[in-house]
């Protein structure tokens, strides 16, 4: 039996960037999901649905705060949660691009939850096995969090397809335009790659084929259409983004910039 | 839309062993919304670990009008509270 070749300081650098990418990623997404979801905050269609919003965003941000934490650890740069949240640019967010698409209605603001809620049920479901157990007691709890968001945006996907023409068809549209960026959830890079080799992150192809079949179903319940595969260029999660990101970062990160270390 | 929306009374149980209360009432297009809804509105802060949820146009209420007759007579029975028994300490929820 050969004995592996014992890793180089590089090798460990190189590992060690990747993790601290991969939780960032994961962060980033939640973070501009649930800054997204805020927005609807005194603006949603029924004092209910404003405060059921409302709780979907503050979970997401709550991951959102674990999740930078510990990525500012392991960058051992000495940024915060806050540093990472506040005091980046667009392109320095790692984030889905999905994530960061507009709210426009509610039925479009419900499918591109539902998307994202369908992917963070695999992802954290898998990385409550990860081998890094902070990573994996994140996932634990995140994933109550998501089984009620994916409840929730589920039986609104399916009470607006099989409810009137005109949710039908706002949905209908809403799934049309934001089916491009899900290419981008399940396709691999060299962070995931050696995030994987370390078994810090799951291999994603299992995951795709569980999404994809649970997608199928629930498109089945409210008599959607699944999109023809749109290959899509942008990769959010390498930092390049849609216009949409730069807009939204400048309203969250408004008041840190103007009044740097501002506290209440 | 509201006004579309049926109203359901939401009942929650504070902890296991007690009985569900009636907490307050709120628009909802179907039962599983209501739940929902409810779930949202009333257990923000831990208040619950179960909802109950009903169509308030399946409860039937007692008419004000009719509270004498209901009511009044039971005034002068005294005797029906459980008043001259003494309850161990141990009896929290009595």
């Amino acid at each position: 039996m050969s004995a592996m070749p014992p890793p180089s300081p590089e090798h460990d650098a190189d590992r060690r960037q990747a993790h601290y990418r991969y939780v960032l990623r994961l962060g980033d997404t939640s973070l501009v999901l649930g800054q997204r979801l805020s927005e609807w905050i005194g603006h949603a269609p029924e004092l209910e649905e404003d405060l059921g919003l409302a709780n979907l965003a503050l979970d997401l941000i709550g991951q959102a705060r674990l999740l930078l934490c510990y990525a500012g650890e392991l960058e051992g740069r000495g940024r915060d949660e806050d540093a990472l949240a506040f005091l980046r640019d667009a392109p320095e967010f790692v984030n889905l691009t999905l994530a960061e698409q507009p709210n426009g209605d509610f039925g479009r603001t419900i499918v591109r939850q539902w998307l994202l809620d369908c992917w963070q049920l695999e992802i954290y479901e898998a990385l409550t096995a990860s081998a890094d157990t902070r990573l994996a007691a994140i996932a634990a709890k995140a994933l109550k969090e998501t089984r009620y968001h994916y409840r929730f945006s589920s039986g609104w996907l399916v009470r607006l397809g099989d409810g009137t023409e005109e949710s039908r068809q706002r949905v209908q549209g809403a799934l049309d335009e934001l089916w491009r960026f899900t290419a981008e959830l399940f396709a691999p890079d060299a962070i995931d790659e050696v995030t994987q080799a370390a078994a810090i992150a799951p291999p994603l192809a299992p995951l795709a084929a569980h999404w994809s079949a649970r997608i199928d179903t629930d498109l089945g319940a409210a008599t959607l259409r699944r999109p023809a595969v749109q290959p899509y260029p942008w990769h959010g999660k390498s930092g390049v983004h849609t216009e949409h990101l730069g807009h939204m970062l400048g309203e969250m990160q408004h008041l840190q910039r103007t009044y740097p270390g501002a506290r209440w | 839309m509201s006004d579309d929306w049926p109203l359901f009374e939401v009942f929650i149980r504070s902890r296991s062993g007690l009985e569900h209360k009636h907490v307050g009432s709120l628009h909802a297009a179907d039962a599983r919304m209501a739940v929902e809804h409810a779930r949202d509105v009333y257990t923000r802060r831990l208040e619950g670990v179960s909802i109950w949820v009903v169509r308030s146009v399946d409860i039937v209420a007692s008419d004000p009008s009719e509270a004498e007759a209901l009511f009044e007579p039971a005034r002068d029975k005294v005797y029906r509270h459980p008043t001259f028994y003494s309850i161990p300490e141990e009896v929290k929820n009595l």
